[in-house]
């Protein structure tokens, strides 16, 4: 089963569900109705419909101008801005959740980052390619170059994607920076989510990336 | 540098300068244009002594009219008003014919029918600001105590009084909150002090190549024009109107240095070039030898048939003034504090006069409020002039935008 068929959306029609990524369908399905989002990353747009239509006040940060401008021209609220630089700008709890989609690899600073999500927004809701998939492990022990997927298949020369990182390797920070993980779903090549009564080793290497909800830890 | 400049047109008045052309005379006459000063072809308000507008100098302007023009129909619920604030030499006629010069509205490419802002789905407003030369009462109307013309007597205006005209003007017209107010340059300050003065009476705010502050290369660009101006001696002190003249070289030499801030390096060499004006060869004269000498004259000339010279030094004077920041004890997030006004922010990448950074540092405070806004740069080698052209993304991101603001409005054909 795929993420688009096991999560029914509010908001969303059954046969319009197809038209989005896996991982948007999983953000969007963690985000509560009626609730303030800023999208992080916001790329053209596309995550941001999906929540419009479940009725959420969505805004948006793209770097890119072509972005920002496409995004700007179907009516969303987005600006043009750098989450290594422009989260500061924003206060304290303005958000009750901010979406970092498949953009914390591209930061200079994650973990800065990481901690600005959360400063912002009540809650954060990350997704990234896992480095430790089977088929980038395998990439880099017999083929012994740095891994090129579907996904992610820029050459390491022109990638944006500066700061990879595994499931595990992402566990480790938000412990590090006390920060509590509501929610953990690994998705498979598939988009399909790998169950949840498996181990973390094997989220680690079946898990083609990870989609997480997170809140302040305690004493936060 | 006022005495060298006296001095040059001087020398062109007397001829000295051998095959010097000045500046040509203005085609229309004075009296043309004045009439549309106090008599404009346009709907008036006239606020009469039981409502002064109280201007920022301390002083209250009463009697006072205000020209308006409008365009479709206010629906039933009267949310459908759209108030479009023009630039510095603008004026309220932004979608029909000029009165004077016979040229289309200077806005016809973003109002208008099939236009992103279209008679048929909104109840469109523009006045002439306050100050201003095209029916308003600005320096160069009859000042009632005295029976003759302003001139210097008119009280320094500023861009809140300008917004503090238009919203006496809009109580008038019965609206409570407009749909829409949208401006570029001046323009745009107007669009950003009517949310800052007015939050809860702007649902969206579409503020375009603008600043929440005049920077100090402006107001110094600014100054070389005022002085070219004060450098006419047909300016008289500012008593022109007495001697039956208008300082139109000066005038026009204002126009050309503020014309040039227009428009950017790229843009004048793809235009000009060094292509020669119908001649092949120099002529080792100050004749305009150039196309680009020669379009700056046109520029400056055919500006002063339609623009009155004190009102625009009251205009620039207004831009100068103007600083959102420091009317909210200098934290411009302050301005915007829980604001509910939905914006959009556009800067154009050659734009030099009003450059990116300054919309940046609007959309910095705009999200420090929690406001709701779109930020878009637009990349044209047009300069500032490119939000009066014809810029399709920008016109993609305008009619998106309220199209948006209208749904959330409840607008019907938005």
């Amino acid at each position: 089963m795929s993420v688009q068929e096991v999560l029914p959306l509010g908001g969303v029609a059954t046969g319009q569900s197809g038209d989005f990524r896996a991982d948007h369908l999983l953000v969007a399905e963690m985000v509560k109705p009626g609730s303030k989002v800023l999208d992080v990353g916001c790329g053209e747009g596309d995550l941001l419909q999906l929540l419009e239509m479940r009725g959420i006040d969505g805004r948006g940060i793209e770097l890119s101008r072509e972005g920002v401008n496409r995004c700007v021209a179907k009516g969303l609220a987005v600006v043009q801005g750098d989450a290594d630089t422009d989260l500061v700008n924003y206060p304290d709890d303005a958000f009750d959740y901010v979406i970092l989609s498949q953009t914390l690899q591209a930061t200079r600073q994650p973990r800065v980052v990481l901690e600005n999500l959360l400063r912002i927004g009540r809650r954060a809701i990350v997704s990234f390619p896992n480095f430790g998939f089977w088929k980038m492990r395998l990439q880099l022990l017999i083929g012994g170059h740095m891994p090129r997927t579907e996904n992610l298949p820029a050459t390491w020369y022109d990638t944006a994607n500066i700061h990879f990182c595994t499931i595990k390797d992402f566990v480790q920070l938000c412990d590090e920076i006390n920060v509590k993980m509501e929610r953990s779903v690994a998705l498979d090549l598939y988009g399909r989510p790998v169950p949840l009564n498996l181990p973390w080793w094997v989220w680690n290497m079946f898990g083609e990336q990870g989609v997480f909800l997170l809140s302040r830890g305690e004493g936060k | 540098m006022q005495v060298a400049i006296t001095r040059l047109i001087a020398n062109e008045v007397d001829g000295q300068m051998g095959s010097v052309k000045s500046i040509p005379s203005p085609a229309i006459s004075a009296d043309e244009r004045s009439h549309e000063v106090d008599h404009p072809s346009s709907q008036v308000a006239h606020f009469g002594t039981e409502q002064p507008l109280r201007l920022d100098c301390g002083v209250d302007l009463t009697p006072f009219q205000i020209a308006y023009q409008t365009y479709g129909e206010l629906n039933a619920e009267r949310s459908n008003a759209v108030l479009i604030c023009h630039a510095l030499t603008g004026d309220q006629h932004v979608a029909n014919v000029h009165p004077v010069t016979g040229k289309p509205g200077w806005w016809e490419t973003l109002v208008g029918p099939g236009r992103p802002i279209d008679p048929k789905h909104y109840f469109i407003i523009c006045s002439n600001v306050i100050g201003g030369c095209m029916g308003s009462t600005g320096p160069a109307s009859i000042n009632p105590a005295s029976g003759k013309v302003w001139g210097l007597d008119f009280p320094v205006i500023t861009i809140p009084d300008m917004v503090r005209a238009q919203a006496m003007l809009i109580d008038r017209l019965g609206i409570d909150t407009l749909f829409a107010v949208v401006g570029g340059s001046m323009g745009g300050m107007q669009v950003l002090q009517w949310t800052a003065a007015y939050p809860a009476r702007v649902f969206s705010a579409l503020a375009i190549a603008c600043a929440t502050r005049h920077s100090a290369q402006n107001i110094a660009f600014h100054e070389l024009g005022r002085q070219a101006v004060m450098a006419d001696p047909d300016w008289h002190g500012g008593g022109y109107a007495d001697h039956g003249i208008h300082p139109h070289r000066g005038l026009a030499v204002a126009r050309m240095a503020a014309h040039i801030t227009y428009l950017s390096d790229a843009a004048l060499h793809r235009k000009f070039g060094r292509r020669m004006q119908d001649r092949e060869l120099p002529t080792f004269s100050f004749d305009a030898d150039f196309q680009v000498e020669s379009y700056l004259r046109y520029q400056g000339s055919s500006f002063v048939e339609r623009f009155d010279a004190n009102a625009y030094l009251y205009l620039t004077r207004a831009m100068d003034y103007f600083d959102i920041a420091a009317d909210h004890g200098g934290a411009l997030a302050k301005a915007f504090a829980d604001i509910k006004t939905r914006f959009c922010v556009v800067s154009f990448t050659s734009d030099w006069l009003f450059p990116t950074s300054e919309s940046r540092a609007l959309v910095h405070a705009l999200n420090a409020s929690s406001a709701r806004v779109s930020f878009a740069e637009i990349e044209t080698d047009r300069g500032h002039d490119a939000f009066l052209l014809d810029v399709p993304e920008f016109f993609d991101i305008s009619r998106a935008f309220l199209q948006s603001a209208g749904k959330a409005r409840g607008l019907k054909g938005s």
